[in-house]
């Protein structure tokens, strides 16, 4: 098999006695969604912030397309490639949807260090973002403030903006959270047909998305790695339906 | 939006008419005071570059107030003694030449901002206050302690430094030339605000999360704003020490760190003209206020409470109504 995009390798990371992430290895490959579940508190989103550089982890190993991660700051690992949507949608509020994505437009499009010519005139930035508007169906919504739109809305604004930076690599935190099963659904399809073009590693509670969507699922419970596997050797496993599954039935 | 750039036009004209309607009224105590206005709104466009579109809430402009009127001072002083500046390893004679004051004192806030901004922005909120304010009071304790150029008792500029082709010393023409200033700077303001690097800008405010998670990294957007708000308050210190012809460690209190932020929050945070609203308001309230009770600054107090708790916006935001993004 080729090299994975994204591999972990016996991370480690601790809040005093607290073990949040113990010898955590996962590999992400080209072309597949790769679900990370586990009860609340198992340290998921611990491990989404180490791989995004917003914690450090104490031990272990971050490669991303072959580079090792450690030192790299949130900015730098983003501009190499890793895009990522936040548990909480995280926009900037008093901008418009089409200025929101405008700025990763600009992020991958050169310097931010320019400081005379206005955005509003430049029309290959704003072309590009309505495009990824246009992509996640919220091209109509463009000159909306972003604090005035919908949950959903905002949670469409912020794939936009992930997609505009070109990424190799998609973290995607919960995105399901707080959506209707409308929702769900309609972002259950969308992501199914993104994996062609850029490999997922999802965060997600809703079981019924994971199961349709994840190509390998991997189980996480108190920051260990209890399973790994395709959709039927998790449904399967015994210790994954005690520690977690079961509590769904 | 058509509002606000409406309300610009009534300020920025408003304060060009002024010592012009002074000058036919014979009124030169008049331009002297609408000179003031634009130099001091000029600091609060500075700072309003940090303060207001990026967020940075820096408790020590004055310092680079004062850096400015220092090298104004510092340099025409050394003209005035007929002294260099430096005589070793090579000879830097001081100079009166305004222009020239004016690069030498962008670049000392240059440099000393960068050197602040790189300490002070590794912190945030209340901290980054206290680092601003405590490099301000550093600054200004260096100041009163070193005896060569004045002290305490600050230093005197005899001759007010020239400009080529004009004579700085007619109020109206020195007005000219603080007002041209200012508009400039203001013209700079709103041309960084819409550009790319305005936008990281105002996002490192609004949310500096997402601009990471967007690539860019917040640290630097910040220390490259901060640096060039500094060297716009350090252009109206150098025209404030010319104004008064006399710098003084005063010009790097805290206390006037404080006036600079109370001409942005007054005048609307985050609104381009702004700190020419609030420091008209602030220096008019100073002279009429003034000349009715000593005590004007405690109606100061009150109306600064007011803006703070009940419009955000400052007077612009009264006039204007809400900001609004492209």
């Amino acid at each position: 098999m080729a090299e994975p995009v994204l591999s972990l390798h016996s991370l480690r990371k601790s809040f005093g006695a607290l073990k949040a992430t113990d010898e955590v290895s996962l590999d992400v490959h080209e072309g597949e969604i790769h679900a990370l579940i586990g009860p609340n508190g198992a340290g998921k989103s611990t491990l989404i912030h180490q791989v995004a550089g917003s914690l450090t982890p104490d031990a272990g190993e971050i490669r991303f397309l072959g580079e090792d991660m450690r030192g790299l700051s949130v900015a730098q690992r983003v501009r190499r490639g890793l895009g990522r949507t936040f548990q909480v949608s995280s926009v900037a509020p008093e901008f418009s949807a089409l200025r929101n994505v405008m700025l990763s437009v600009q992020s991958t499009q050169g310097s931010s260090f320019r400081f005379l010519r206005p955005v509003m005139r430049d029309r290959a930035l704003i072309d590009a973002a309505m495009e990824k508007l246009a992509v996640v169906d919220l091209a109509e919504r463009a000159d909306i403030p972003a604090a005035e739109l919908s949950h959903g809305e905002r949670r469409q604004l912020e794939m936009a903006m992930a997609l505009a930076l070109q990424p190799r690599l998609l973290l995607l935190d919960e995105p399901t959270a707080g959506m209707g099963p409308e929702g769900s659904r309609s972002l259950t399809r969308f992501l199914d047909a993104l994996r062609q073009e850029v490999p997922i590693l999802l965060v997600e509670h809703d079981m019924e998305a994971v199961f349709s969507l994840a190509d390998r699922i991997t189980v996480l419970v108190y920051g260990r790695v209890i399973a790994s596997g395709s959709v039927d050797e998790i449904r399967s496993n015994a210790d994954v339906r005690e520690a977690y599954l079961g509590e769904e039935d | 939006m058509a509002r606000e750039t409406a309300i610009n036009w009534i300020l920025g004209l408003g304060l060009l008419a002024v010592p012009c309607l002074a000058l036919w009224a014979d009124e030169t105590f008049y331009i002297t005071l609408a000179t003031r206005v634009a130099i001091l709104a000029l600091a609060g466009v500075g700072l309003n570059l940090a303060l207001g579109f990026g967020g940075m809430v820096s408790f020590g402009h004055a310092t680079f107030f004062g850096l400015g009127g220092y090298a104004a001072g510092i340099l025409a002083t050394h003209v005035f003694n007929q002294e260099p500046l430096l005589t070793f390893p090579f000879t830097i004679a001081g100079t009166s030449d305004m222009i020239v004051i004016w690069i030498v004192a962008i670049l000392v806030c240059a440099l000393v901002a960068l050197a602040i901004g790189v300490i002070a922005l590794r912190t945030s909120g209340v901290y980054f206050i206290m680092i601003t304010l405590a490099f301000a009071q550093m600054i200004y304790y260096f100041a009163i302690s070193w005896p060569s150029y004045g002290g305490e008792d600050g230093l005197s500029i005899y001759v007010r430094n020239g400009f080529p082709g004009l004579n700085t010393l007619d109020p109206i023409q020195f007005f000219l030339i603080c007002y041209a200033a200012l508009m400039l700077c203001l013209f700079l303001s709103a041309r960084l605000r819409d550009s790319r690097f305005g936008a990281a800008l105002q996002v490192a405010r609004q949310n500096e999360a997402r601009l990471a998670a967007t690539g860019i990294a917040p640290f630097n957007i910040r220390l490259v704003a901060y640096v060039i708000s500094a060297c716009m308050t350090g252009l109206a210190g150098a025209l404030f020490a010319d104004l008064n012809r006399f710098v003084s460690p005063s010009m790097l209190s805290w206390h006037l760190s404080g006036e600079i932020m109370i001409f942005v929050i007054l005048g609307g945070v985050g609104r381009l003209f702004g700190p020419l609203a609030g420091a008209a308001l602030f220096i008019v309230m100073e002279f009429y206020l003034g000349g009715v009770t000593e005590h004007w600054q405690f109606f100061l107090g009150l109306i600064l409470l007011c803006v703070v708790l009940f419009v955000r916006g400052g007077v612009i935001g009264i006039l204007a109504g809400r900001r609004h993004h492209g």
